[in-house]
């Protein structure tokens, strides 16, 4: 039963799928990591009380990220064509999906690592300052570091979030296990391709997480 | 070599000024542990911060060697900085870095070069006496531990002046000794200047040299340790006095028997004499009884000083020759009963 169970599904295309499921999700988890945590940063530094306090700029960027994070995932996707077509020329593939994603999971990001980045130590800051750190040393040498199992653990919390985004991009034509649930599954009523999409999407959001546990507990020596 | 010139440092909250160092002019010579005490509010961390700019001053100026600390700004100050070493309360290390990285740290920030940075840990680690925990992390140290990596990460660039912000309250009194032992053994080998800030009077007693008194912002009482503890002027070094140098109990709760005879003196000693025979040379020399009540003694690093209560017995001639031999002696002795 199995058998034939199982002989309804194209591996090749499944293949495909996967493949484009993990390259957007990686890709977007990378540019995520990179453009949350400059944004994190600098949330926390222009934050009252700390390093570049400056009201003006945090509410800016505080109210950009609250947006952006406010914004449902699908109709960002649709908002977003405009500008996706302009950066890339099409709004299908999976490269096609990875602005939006960016767009979508960065303003998130960049509040857990705001979250982060205020469980740091105050003492060791001024400890840094006393030592004659600059700006930058403190950035690069205390905050980072000091705050990097959060910021790991976020970036995991994150990349879960983006592989469930991915699925969603794909309804809208953006590649990847989504998009084969939908065309393929769905729309030809064919339940054991959405079946077998669910357990992979499961599947990589299960290493992902399992990655980020054992990374998390390595550095954190608190 | 440190000198405050009337520094004062107001903090502007929505309602109010509060000013937290008032007007303070102190002079602190080379090589010198100055104690400064207060209790919590009275300024001492505030004033400390200025030293090394951590916090900016409202008014007056502080100098170090000459260097108008309060004026500096940018890379002259962070320069100056490296050369003022600082030690917390809460140690402040970084928990993400090992015992060794931390007190590297400093010297990375100082542009040192990978292999003098080593050199130089391995010197701080032999001197803390910290041999066998470099690769340790902060979370697998006690406390005395940790302050020693703060101690040995403050030295890490040669400073001149060593800042300590209540460096042992948060440890054990055993801990607090040896750290104490530390600074005292630091103090004298590297003739480094040391800047200490505590609410505890028996920290100034083990280590310091000289001690201001600090109340709601400004200095009410300075000068050398033994001095100030033998004759306190102001009411708040006084009560500070008193927690270490009081017996026990208060002289009013010393039950005076009746039935004995003889006469109750308190013994107040000045100078070195607290480490001289007088008991036994009064015994000896007169038809007298000594008996001791209570007292203590307390040793500063310049001499020690406290009080003993004792009943001497005996004719009342031979115990007014014992008295006047022992006044004789510059020893102060109040009878507080005579029966």
């Amino acid at each position: 039963m199995l058998n034939t169970w199982m002989e309804e599904i194209n591996w090749e295309n499944m293949w495909v799928a996967t493949w484009e499921t993990i390259y957007m999700s990686l890709i977007a988890v990378a540019a995520t990591f990179l453009l949350g945590t400059v944004l994190g940063v600098l949330l926390y530094l222009t934050d009252k009380g700390n390093m570049w306090e400056n009201k003006p700029v945090h509410t800016v960027t505080a109210a950009i990220v609250n947006i952006f994070r406010s914004i449902p995932f699908i109709i960002l996707i649709i908002l977003l064509i405009p500008f996706t077509t302009f950066l890339l020329g099409t709004m299908l593939g999976p490269s096609a999906a990875l602005p939006a994603l960016i767009i979508g999971a960065a303003p998130f990001y960049a509040r857990l690592v705001e979250i982060g980045l205020r469980e740091v130590d105050k003492g060791v800051i001024e400890a840094s300052q006393a030592m004659g750190a600059s700006q930058w040393q403190i950035i690069q040498k205390v905050l980072l570091p000091e705050a990097l199992p959060s910021l790991i653990s976020g970036i995991t919390v994150t990349g879960i979030t983006l592989v469930s985004y991915t699925a969603m991009a794909g309804v809208v034509g953006g590649g990847g296990l989504g998009n084969l649930a939908y065309q393929e599954g769905f729309q030809r009523n064919n339940n054991e391709v959405v079946f077998v999409a669910t357990v992979l999407i499961l599947v990589i959001v299960f290493i992902l997480q399992w990655i980020g546990d054992i990374w998390t507990r390595q550095i954190d020596k608190r | 070599m440190i000198q405050l010139k009337g520094l004062s440092k107001a903090f502007q909250t929505k309602t109010q000024t509060v000013t937290a160092v008032d007007n303070v002019s102190l002079s602190i010579d080379e090589g010198e542990i100055f104690g400064i005490i207060g209790y919590s509010g009275a300024g001492k961390s505030t004033l400390v911060r200025l030293l090394n700019k951590l916090e900016t001053a409202t008014g007056g100026e502080v100098t170090i060697e000459g260097e108008s600390i309060t004026s500096l700004k940018g890379q002259s100050l962070r320069s100056a900085r490296q050369e003022i070493g600082m030690v917390f309360q809460h140690f402040n290390l970084l928990w993400s870095r090992t015992v060794a990285e931390n007190i590297a740290f400093p010297l990375e920030i100082a542009k040192q070069s990978k292999q003098k940075r080593n050199e130089r840990v391995q010197e701080l680690v032999n001197l803390v006496g910290l041999e066998g925990r470099e690769d340790s992390y902060p979370s697998q140290l006690s406390g005395g531990q940790k302050q020693r990596v703060g101690i040995a990460r403050a030295l890490a660039n040669n400073p001149k002046v060593l800042l300590c912000d209540e460096a042992t309250s948060a440890l054990d009194p055993k801990t607090t000794d040896s750290i104490l032992a530390l600074l005292t053994d630091i103090n004298k080998k590297l003739g480094l200047t040391i800047v200490l800030i505590t609410h505890e009077m028996h920290v100034i007693r083990k280590i310091c040299h000289r001690v201001a008194v600090m109340e709601s912002g400004r200095v009410v009482e300075e000068g050398p340790v033994l001095q100030v503890f033998r004759n306190p002027r102001e009411h708040m070094t006084k009560e500070f006095v008193r927690q270490i140098t009081e017996p026990e109990e208060d002289a009013s709760e010393i039950v005076f028997d009746e039935e004995e005879n003889g006469a109750v003196v308190q013994l107040k000693f000045l100078e070195n004499k607290a480490e001289q025979p007088f008991i036994s040379k009064v015994i000896r020399q007169f038809d007298v009884d000594v008996n001791i009540i209570q007292g203590k003694i307390s040793q500063t690093q310049r001499g020690s000083y406290g009080s003993l209560f004792i009943r001497i017995k005996g004719s009342s001639e031979e115990i007014d020759k014992a008295l006047a031999y022992l006044r004789e002696e510059e020893i102060e002795a109040e009878v507080m009963e005579r029966a």
